[in-house]
Parts: structure tokens; sequence; C-alpha cells
């Protein structure tokens, strides 16, 4: 029996609209969803191109997980997203081409080709790049947290991790100290049942991940991660109770990894069965039906959307490749920072 | 200007960033109410509150890594390890996190994490080490090792200042042993500027923290030999000060590294290769070193006593080399 609350899908227009979302919002949510999957497949086209070095991951089957926990967020809000979690990045504004660049490892990429794939963020847009060691972002995550307590400032960070990486240290250091000084912070759980290629069962023993959140004396909730909305209401509810001072929460956002670990994993280990059965729930299949039922989303609407997403891919992609690559020259430059470094918004 | 022991001089300097700079907080094991294991802290949490002095529970990651986080929100943290040997809890959010942070995301992490090291205490395999060239080893970490109460003053001022992780360590047997003059007004020490602790012209040592000491008794003995030994105090190693090193080996033609961290691999390896490197031809004998012998600090005091250098071992060391 879980002890987590299991959230109500979202059903009628009304309800969002409670939720804090009219329909140009919703319109604006399909759209970075789209967005958030356009790139990460001409992303996979460009790998197989040869113009990305190194590896690369998508986040197919999170967009919805991504995109409602990014939409939720308050302006002066922080985060810290992870290699399924584009969406977050694409609704907090960050800018298509320089996502490109990143992945070619281009110049004018977040990391100017210091560091790959959605190992990126721009912190002027309240997000913190990420490390390849989850969940190693929850503790950074909890700071951001402590100093707006200290600051008694009515900000929240979200802190993201996958239930690969719940079996870690990391996660419970930071959720028990979360928990102790109930700090201002939303824990994301982006269950996708895949830790590479090994099954939730050898992750861990509990019926939900969500259920540990009350060993930390939060609340825990369980979510369906393919429907934006649910995601949304549930995360704007956490946010908002951390902001009133009620203390952390851990959302459990669950899906399917639709593909592999990285591109070169062909995931034969997922029973097939289970691909199909979640193929059925894809997130952003699902999100048009309901904007068709519901919000009236018309024909010329999507062909419109649809248009606008394929130019801004193809310019993203154009300009990217115009981005120089870094000079082999200043390999070892910027390794530490200067007081002028700390010049910025953050560190005032 | 006061004469204060080493422990009160690092609290004096800590007590006067947060008294100068709203964003400095402290956060760590017991360093609250109780005031810190050394009581570095003692008084803090009465004079700044619970949210500035914060007790945290025993999670060395989360400690770090939760500075890393307010440091890019724009707080100046000061991490506690109740004992240098702990930091190894926190390796990853150092070496992986906050080492890293700057040069992949262009984002500055102003954190401090102060590190009581070294032996002598029998405080055996878990509470004696110096752990400082394991983190020497990783780009974008600083390291300040001071030995003198005044640096340790000014080295806490500049290493919370610094736009970069700085460990800072602070030496135990120096903590209430040591005393000297510190002066009461705010200053700072800068990184990478070596301090001469003692000139002389026949053989150089180099070292840093309690090991100052070590070599300036094993110089006094040489001295009725007639044999002058400088000792080059590094202050801090990452940077490291190689001009000055450099220069008292150009002077002496003779030199001995010298520090209480395990031999392979220890920061001492790397001043040899580099005098080895760019001074060879000023060498009039080979670059020699004092260590700790590759083991773990043995608890014991017969064991630990072999395991530390001591002065003999300096004196003998010194007297090879400038007989040599």
């Amino acid at each position: 029996m879980a002890i987590a609350r299991e959230a109500e899908p979202v059903g009628t227009l009304k309800e969002v609209r409670d939720a804090g979302l009219d329909r140009e919002d919703l319109l604006g949510v399909y759209r970075n969803m789209l967005l958030t999957r356009g790139i990460e497949e001409r992303g996979h086209i460009l790998y197989k191109q040869g113009k990305i070095p190194g590896s690369f991951y998508t986040g197919r089957g999170n967009e919805a997980a991504s995109v409602g926990v990014g939409t939720a967020m308050g302006g002066d809000d922080v985060g810290t997203p992870l290699h399924r979690d584009m969406g977050v990045h694409i609704v907090r504004g960050v800018e298509p081409w320089r996502i490109f660049a990143q992945y070619m490892g281009r110049a004018d990429g977040p990391t100017r080709g210091r560091d790959g794939n959605v190992h990126m963020a721009d912190s002027r847009l309240g997000l913190l790049a990420m490390v390849s060691h989850l969940p190693a972002m929850l503790p950074v995550a909890v700071g951001c947290a402590l100093a707006f307590r200290i600051r008694e400032e009515s900000r929240v960070a979200v802190g993201w991790y996958g239930e690969g990486a719940s079996a870690r240290g990391d996660a419970h250091e930071a959720m028990n100290l979360a928990g102790t000084r109930r700090l201002p912070v939303v824990f994301i759980c982006d269950n996708n049942q895949w830790a590479y290629s090994t099954p939730t069962h050898l992750e861990y023993a509990c019926e939900t991940l969500a259920d540990r959140a009350q060993g930390y004396g939060f609340e825990g909730v369980v979510v369906d991660g393919t429907d934006v909305l649910a995601v949304y209401r549930e995360a704007k509810r956490a946010i908002e109770k951390a902001r009133a001072g009620g203390g952390p929460t851990l959302i459990e956002c669950l899906t399917l990894r639709m593909e592999g670990h990285a591109v070169h994993d062909d995931a034969f280990y997922v029973p097939k069965e289970m691909f199909e059965e979640w193929a059925k729930r894809d997130p952003i299949e699902r999100f048009r039906t309901w904007l068709r039922e519901n919000a009236e989303l018309t024909d010329d609407e999507e062909d419109e959307i649809a248009a606008e997403i394929k130019k801004i891919l193809n310019d993203a992609i154009k300009r990217a490749d115009e981005s120089p690559l870094p000079d082999g020259k200043d390999v070892a430059e910027h390794v530490f920072a200067s007081a002028e470094d700390l010049d910025t918004p953050h560190h005032k | 200007m006061a004469v204060k022991t080493y422990l009160q001089a690092i609290s004096d300097g800590l007590r006067q960033e947060m008294q100068r700079d709203r964003r400095v907080y402290v956060i760590g094991e017991d360093v609250g109410v109780y005031g810190g294991a050394f009581k570095v802290t003692q008084g803090f949490q009465e004079e700044f509150g619970p949210w500035r002095v914060i007790d945290a529970p025993l999670s060395e990651t989360a400690i770090v890594g939760s500075c890393t986080g307010a440091a890019i929100m724009g707080m100046r943290p000061v991490a506690e390890m109740q004992f240098a040997d702990f930091v190894s809890c926190a390796w990853d959010q150092l070496v992986t996190v906050a080492a890293k942070q700057f040069y992949r995301a262009g984002t500055p992490v102003p954190i401090v994490v102060r590190c009581p090291s070294g032996g002598g205490f029998s405080g055996g395999p878990f509470h004696s080490q110096n752990p400082e060239s394991s983190f020497a080893h990783i780009p974008g970490l600083k390291i300040a090792c001071p030995a003198t109460p005044a640096d340790a003053k000014g080295l806490i001022a500049s290493s919370i200042e610094d736009a970069n992780p700085v460990l800072y360590f602070e030496h135990k047997h120096l903590y209430r042993r040591i005393k000297d003059e510190v002066p009461d007004e705010r200053y700072t020490v800068p990184f990478g500027q070596a301090r001469i602790h003692r000139e002389g012209d026949d053989v150089t040592v180099v070292t840093w923290g309690a090991m100052v000491y070590t070599a300036d008794e094993a110089a006094t003995a040489l001295a009725d030999e007639g044999v002058s030994v400088e000792i080059v105090d590094l202050r801090t190693i990452v940077p490291w000060d190689k001009e000055a090193v450099l220069k008292s080996v150009e002077k002496t033609s003779k030199v001995l590294v010298l520090h209480e961290d395990t031999r392979t691999g220890g920061f001492g390896a790397e001043i040899a290769a580099t005098i080895t490197e760019e001074s060879f031809e000023n060498l009039d004998a080979p670059v020699r070193r004092i260590t700790a012998p590759d083991s773990p600090v043995p608890f014991s005091p017969p064991l630990e006593k072999a395991f530390l250098p001591q002065v003999e071992d300096v004196v003998a060391g010194l007297r090879d080399l400038a007989g040599y």
C-alpha cells in the first residue's frame, strides 16, 4: 500500500483555469512540448550525420514532465534540470540555436564547448548546469533554497533526479537536510522506469519513490508524467506551498523512457509490449487530443504552430552551424574565476 | 595588534568577515550551539543567529553541495568539516560539481571548506590526515595551508573573498600551541605568495603548515653546526609560489621538500619535479624529500611518531644535503 498521494488527472478547461493557465498559456505549453521534442529529434539527426561529437541523449516521453514543472516555476525560482528535462530549458527561454551550438561543441553554446549535450544551463534564466554524477545536483538545489531561506526571499528551488539516481546517497542527504530545515525546495523524480538497462525492481524496493518523502517529514505525490496538466498542477501546488513556508514536496513523475539510455543504445532489454503500451500515452499526442476536445484547438492552429516550430528549428541549426569551434589554445583558460566574474546578478 | 593563538586568529578572521558581509554564513556539524568541535565558532550563533551559523546533520555531501547552490545564489558560505578526514565524504561535491562549474558553465562558486587537518594527537587513521595533495590534483580548487596566526587570519579573509572553491587546511597541532602577533584590523594574505620564514644561505626547506615549525627547530639545531637554512613557507599550495621557491634554490643550490602528508603523489613531488625541470643547473645536490611514509596514519604513539616527520629526521636530511 503506497503512502504517497496519487495525483488526479486534470479534466476540464475550467480546472486548468483554476490552476492558473488560460488558453493562450495552454497553446504555449503545447508549443514548448513540440519544440522540446523537435530539438531532440533534430539533434539526433545531426548526431547521425556526424555533426555532434560524443554521445547524444534524449528525453522522449518526458516532455510533459519537464514542460509541466518548468511552466509551474516562478520567474525568480531556480532549478537544476537533467538530461531528460530539455523542456525546462525551453520554458525558461534558452534560445534553441544555443542548444544546438552546445550539442555541436561550438564556442557559442552555453558551455562554450567545455561540456556537451544537456550539460548546460543559463544561470541568468535561473538554471544551474547539471553534472553526470546523479543526483549530485540535489544538494546544490537545496543550497539555493537555503540561500533563499537565509535571506527570507520568497523564491523556490526545484531539484531533479531520476529513479536510478534515487539509489545514491546525495538524494538522501539533500532531502534530509531540506526536511529538517523545511527549506523551499521541490524535488522532482523523473521515474522513467529504466536506469540504463536496470529495471525499477532492482533499483528500489518500496512501492513508490514518493513514499520516501514521509521518511524526510514532507509530502510525496505520484503523478502521471505523461499528463502535462496534472504535472503542472501538482508542481504549482508544491512550489507555492514551498514559497509560503510549507517546506519541501517530492513529486514522482511516472513515465517511460521511450528510447535507449543514449542514442547508441537500442534498449533491447525493455519489453516490446511496454513500449507499445506507453506509446499510446505519448505526452504530446495526449495533450493535443485534450486541447482539441477541451480547448477547441483547430487544424489551422496546429498547422501554424507546426510551421512555427519548423522555422525555429531550421533557423537555430543554421545559426548554430555558423558558430565557430572553440580555439584549442584556450583549453586551460577559465579554470579559475576572477573577482570580476563574480559581478553577476546572482553574486551581488 | 595583540598576541593570539592560531585558533583565535581563524576565529577572529571568520567573525570579522561575517560582521562586514551579510552573505557570509557558516554551516557544519556542531558549529552552532556547541561552537565547533575545536571551538572555532564559539559564540558565533549568539552573535549571528541560527540561520547564519547552521548546525547541519551528519551530511558532508549536503553541507558542501548546499554551499555550492547558495554560493551561486549570491552567498559566501563557509563549511566546516569537523575533521579534514571527513572531506572524503564531500569529494564528489567538491571535485565534480564545485571545481568544474566555472569552467563548464561560467558560474563562479565562491565557497570555503575549512578542514582541521594533521596529526600528533593519536587521532588515528581518520582524524589525522593531510589530504591537500588529493585536491591539489583537481583543476579548479584553491588550497590554503596557513602556518602562522597572522596568515591564518589573512588567508581566511582572502579565501572567503576568492571567487573559487577554496579548501582551507588549518592544522590542529597549531591551534593552541602557536601564538603570535595578529593585526586587529581586517586584511588579506594573497594566494600564491610564499613567506620566507627564515633566511639562510646553505640549504632551502620548502614546506607548509605545521612542518614549518619542525623545519624551524631543525634549522636552529643546525645553526650551531654552521649550516644556514632558509625556510620557504608556501602558505598556499594552489596556486603555489614557484618563483619564490626557484629564487631560494638559486641562492642555496640545495633543497629539501618537507611535508606531513604521505610520500607518493604528495605535493612535494610536484615541487621537486618543477625544481628539477626548471632549475636543474642551479642544483648542487639531488632534491630531497622528507614526508610521512606511504601508510595510513597510525594510532599508537610510537607508530605515529614514526609516521610524522620528526625534527631529527629533518636535521639529518639537512646535514646530508649541506655536506653533499
